[in-house]
């Protein structure tokens, strides 16, 4: 299986992120290339929700240029991001727990309806087609991501690994190009894992998406990502292909302490 | 049924691509199949089913398709799979389908068999299977694929997209108009029109060749004993591979005409059921049997009120409700009752199950619990009960309307004789005996005998009524060191009925006793910690609670009393027993795919618990290696409480 990694689209220099004193991100720079996987790693702290909050703009750094598709991004707000095309997902899920698998799914379509209030509280003309439309949209997620049988289901009673699916539904609904997934695995089983890591690969593949993802399982990790950046105490301390951070002495000493 | 009538009868339609044509040809826009996709359900009429058909057999025949060959059909319940297996036919081959959720290794023994040159599957996960093992299939030709997802990378040569195999098909049938009618005139009645492979209880499996005439004779019986007509509705959800499927799915479906739905997944299929509302119903006890579990553990959560309607409700659908669908004269007390409940009660809990519009609904493949079996009876479902095998096209025996009875099987079916051999086997004659096993003459003549008779292997005898009441498999039924009966399945079945019991080995041949080990049932046993407030882990750390120990052993004492009344197998009461610190599981050859216990198996694999059992221990370690869906191995290990169960005296009836 080959697949083409393209020119980088979204270029990060030299990031430096405060709150106050705490230094949360220090002179970080690396890019993502179109169509590949692009892992951010790290201990605990290191600072990668920031990264991902950074790059969908729920934090401004004080310091530093993003750059998306060539072009400087100035100042970012998350709407805007999803506008442009990156969406993601949350470490802890952020779904509606009251509202069902495929209501869930369908708010994250919001963005691409046009038409306006009035006619979609009737439910009535073209606000009715576009609806039909966009559900035809996201019974195509629902297929993709397997989950036929909670469609309707309210999304607070699905297990966990069934309601991180549904958050990536939502996060695909979008059509993303820049997908950011704040840890899809964590605390699933390995089954579940499993699962997760062919609907990230197939989404990868198929639909061609960039994907961002901040991972804590090294095995997923190493599986699935084309590069990897590691992040300790919010400095970069390796970035490459994910052999060449494996054997990194400072990653090892990162993850392992001194002495090893 | 007039309809129907005319439809079946005229001469000529003795195979089913003919039985297809017919119904394209005098119903061309009646629903033939339905599938649901992306959320809605879409309709195939007969027209369409016929067009793609022809379209799927001249593509086969383009791809070098020949009569005789055989098509290996992999995958859940889809339209295009039931097309590919007339499509097959048309051209004077063999479908052969197997069991979906069998690994490739197991796939393996059934593909060289067979000798299949051409598979058609479902999708990628079936497609990798027999990647896997298509260096040992060295036949294996084509592989077809229904659905594409996952498949962009693939691009071996052998592989096909179904509609690209449309595609070749119809340019074929352009430049050749006349190949596909010639080809399926040639088709004749005695042609071998599907094999289906035993699932393997005991030793390989064995391809059983039905003919078409077989096939059309049992549909044709089995539709005339339930007066079917063309307008029903059937969900098409158990394996392909399995003969109950490829009857009332294939069979009947073309004989009478009625639509088959296909589920959108195996997860959806409740949902599906309740959209559907299918008329004709098929399931297995244990599906019967989740479904009530279901209800009551959603009844036990309910509040107060709806509790006590539910109760009351019940009791007198458990009076009268029988009795009114049998037609019987109730009391008009009973009856005003009865309606009431049928208003708020059982017919809101019949849509609940997806089963208001159900004509009939069989069950077989196992005993059903006499409780459970009334309980669908008495809200207005017409459950009844077949009797059947592969090799007899599930056609045996069937419960006529009104005569239906919990535990027999029913009277012999139109066109079918049965005997009872002298050492109590069940021995069977009729028009839908198998033509042979696959390249084993050896096997067929070990299983029909010098007079035609089919020996099933089940041990069984007539009842006063004509009815056939089978006991357990003839070879399974063995004695105690006392000399009286052992019939393992009579009394497993017994504990089965309980809600909280799944599976269940007993052991007690050429043994002073009975023990046993049991599969609780996460569920209900689960549902019944949560609310006394156990915590519990798993399957494993569930099973081994003294609580749960403590409530099977209640389930054993209440057999054991119910066995002390039965004067024939008083002796077979269970002594001991222990709760099993994992599932019997299919991936690990526990159970059969039909899910059937292998007895000896299980027994020489846990040898170490039957030593404990019958050495007096309190208490056994074991250790055991599992297989995941995926191949992978774990271990499970876990220290074994032995419970030892009160017997009772036995009560001698009076005479």
């Amino acid at each position: 299986m080959s697949k083409k990694i393209g020119d980088v689209v979204l270029d990060l220099q030299n990031i430096s992120l405060r709150f106050g004193g705490v230094k949360a991100l220090t002179d970080i720079s690396f890019d993502v290339r179109e169509h590949e996987v692009r892992a951010i790693i790290g201990p605990n702290g290191a600072g990668k929700s920031s990264m991902l909050n950074v790059i969908n703009g729920v934090y401004h750094p004080q310091d530093g240029k993003i750059f998306f598709h060539g072009q400087e991004r100035k100042q970012m707000d998350p709407h805007l991001a999803a506008a442009q095309g990156i969406s993601r997902t949350f470490q802890n899920i952020a779904l509606f727990k009251g509202m069902s698998v495929l209501d869930n799914i369908m708010t994250g379509r919001t963005l691409k309806m046009k038409s306006n209030l009035l006619l979609q509280a009737i439910w009535w003309g073209p606000a009715r087609n576009e609806e039909i439309a966009h559900r035809k949209k996201v019974e195509e997620i629902i297929d993709f991501l397997e989950i036929q049988h909670i469609r309707k289901t309210p999304v607070g009673r699905l297990p966990y690994g069934l309601q991180k699916r549904v958050d990536l539904g939502r996060a695909l609904a979008m059509e993303p190009k820049i997908l950011l997934l704040d840890e899809p695995m964590a605390g699933m089983n390995v089954e579940e894992k499993q699962d997760m890591c062919r609907f990230i690969l197939d989404v990868n593949d198929q639909f061609g998406t960039t994907i961002v993802l901040i991972e804590h399982d090294m095995g997923v990790v190493m599986d699935i990502s084309d590069r990897v950046v590691v992040l300790d105490y919010g400095k970069k301390i390796g970035d490459g292909l994910p052999d060449e951070v494996r054997s990194s002495p400072e990653v090892i000493k990162a993850y392992l302490g001194a002495g090893h | 049924m007039p309809e129907q009538a005319n439809i079946a009868a005229p001469d000529g339609l003795h195979t089913f691509p003919r039985l297809l044509l017919n119904h394209a040809r005098m119903r061309p826009q009646a629903p033939a199949m339905r599938e649901k996709h992306l959320g809605i359900w879409q309709t195939w009429s007969w027209a369409d089913v016929a067009e793609r058909v022809r379209a799927l057999a001249c593509g086969l025949a383009e791809l070098g398709f020949k009569r005789g060959d055989n098509l290996a059909i992999i995958g859940d319940n889809r339209p295009h799979l039931y097309m590919m297996m007339t499509a097959a036919q048309c051209l004077g081959g063999v479908p052969v389908p197997l069991y979906q959720d069998a690994v490739a290794d197991e796939m393996l023994f059934v593909l060289q068999d067979a000798g299949v040159r051409f598979a058609i599957v479902e999708d990628q996960e079936q497609v990798d299977k027999l990647l896997e093992i298509k260096d040992r299939v060295g036949t294996l030709e084509h592989i077809v694929y229904d659905d594409p997802r996952g498949m962009r990378h693939y691009n071996q040569p052998f592989l096909h997209d179904v509609h690209e195999l449309m595609a070749m098909g119809r340019i074929h049938d352009r430049n050749h108009p006349d190949f596909l009618a010639g080809e399926i005139e040639q088709g004749h009645f005695d042609d071998v029109s599907v094999m289906l492979y035993t699932s393997g209880t005991t030793g390989k499996p064995k391809g059983v060749c039905q003919t078409h005439a077989a096939f059309i004779a049992a549909a044709q019986g089995g539709i005339q004993v339930d007066r079917m007509t063309a307008d029903g509705d059937i969900l098409s959800y158990l394996p392909m591979a399995w003969v109950g499927d490829h009857l009332f799915s294939f069979a009947q479906a073309l004989v009478c005409g009625f639509t088959i739905n296909c589920p959108e997944s195996a997860d959806t299929v409740m949902n599906d059921l309740r959209e559907i509302g299918p008329t004709y119903y098929f399931a297995p006890p244990r599906v019967f049997e989740g479904l009530l579990t279901q209800v009551m553990i959603r009844m036990e959560d309910a509040g107060k009120l709806k509790q006590r309607l539910f109760h009351h409700f019940m009791a007198v659908a458990k009076r009268c409700g029988g009795d009114i669908l049998d037609g019987n004269s109730v009391g008009a007390g009973d009856r005003f009752q009865y309606w009431l409940g049928n208003l708020i009660i059982y017919g809101p809990l019949r849509n609940v199950l997806g089963m208001n519009r159900i004509r009939v609904a069989y069950t077989a493949g196992a005993a059903i619990g006499p409780e459970l079996f009334s309980f669908y009876r008495s809200i207005g479902i017409n459950l009844k009960q077949l009797y059947g095998q592969t090799e007899t096209c599930a056609y045996v025996c069937l419960q006529p309307d009104g005569q239906v009875k919990a535990d027999t099987v029913g009277a012999p079916a139109p066109g079918v004789e049965i005997k009872i051999a002298d050492n109590g086997e069940v021995l069977v004659k009729g028009p839908m005996l198998l033509k042979g096993y696959y390249k084993r003459p050896d096997a067929t003549a070990e299983t029909i005998n010098a007079d035609g008779w089919f020996m099933t292997g089940d041990a069984g005898f007539i009842d006063d009524d004509g009815h056939l009441k089978i006991i357990d498999r003839a070879k399974d039924v063995g004695k105690l060191h006392n000399g009286s009966m052992f019939a393992p399945n009579y009394i497993e079945n017994k504990l089965k009925f309980f809600q909280h019991i799944k599976e269940v080995v007993c052991f007690g041949h050429d043994r002073e006793m009975v023990c046993a080990f049991i599969n609780i049932d996460v569920g209900a046993v689960g549902n019944w910690a949560e609310r006394r407030g156990i915590a519990y882990s798993g399957y494993t750390d569930l099973a081994g609670k003294p609580e749960v120990c403590e409530l099977i052993r209640e389930c054993v004492e209440k057999v054991n009393a119910d066995l002390a009344h039965d004067s024939m197998v008083a002796d077979s009461q269970i002594h001991r027993f222990l709760v099993l610190h994992k599932e019997l599981d299919p991936d690990d050859d526990e159970l059969t795919r039909t899910r059937k216990v292998r007895r000896n198996f299980v027994a020489d694999k846990y040898a170490v618990l039957i030593d404990a059992l019958y050495g007096g221990k309190a208490t056994q370690f074991i250790e055991t290696e599992v297989k995941f869906e995926d191949g992978r191995r774990g271990k499970v290990a876990a220290d074994l409480k032995i419970v030892d169960a009160k017997t009772f005296p036995i009560v001698k009836r009076a005479a």
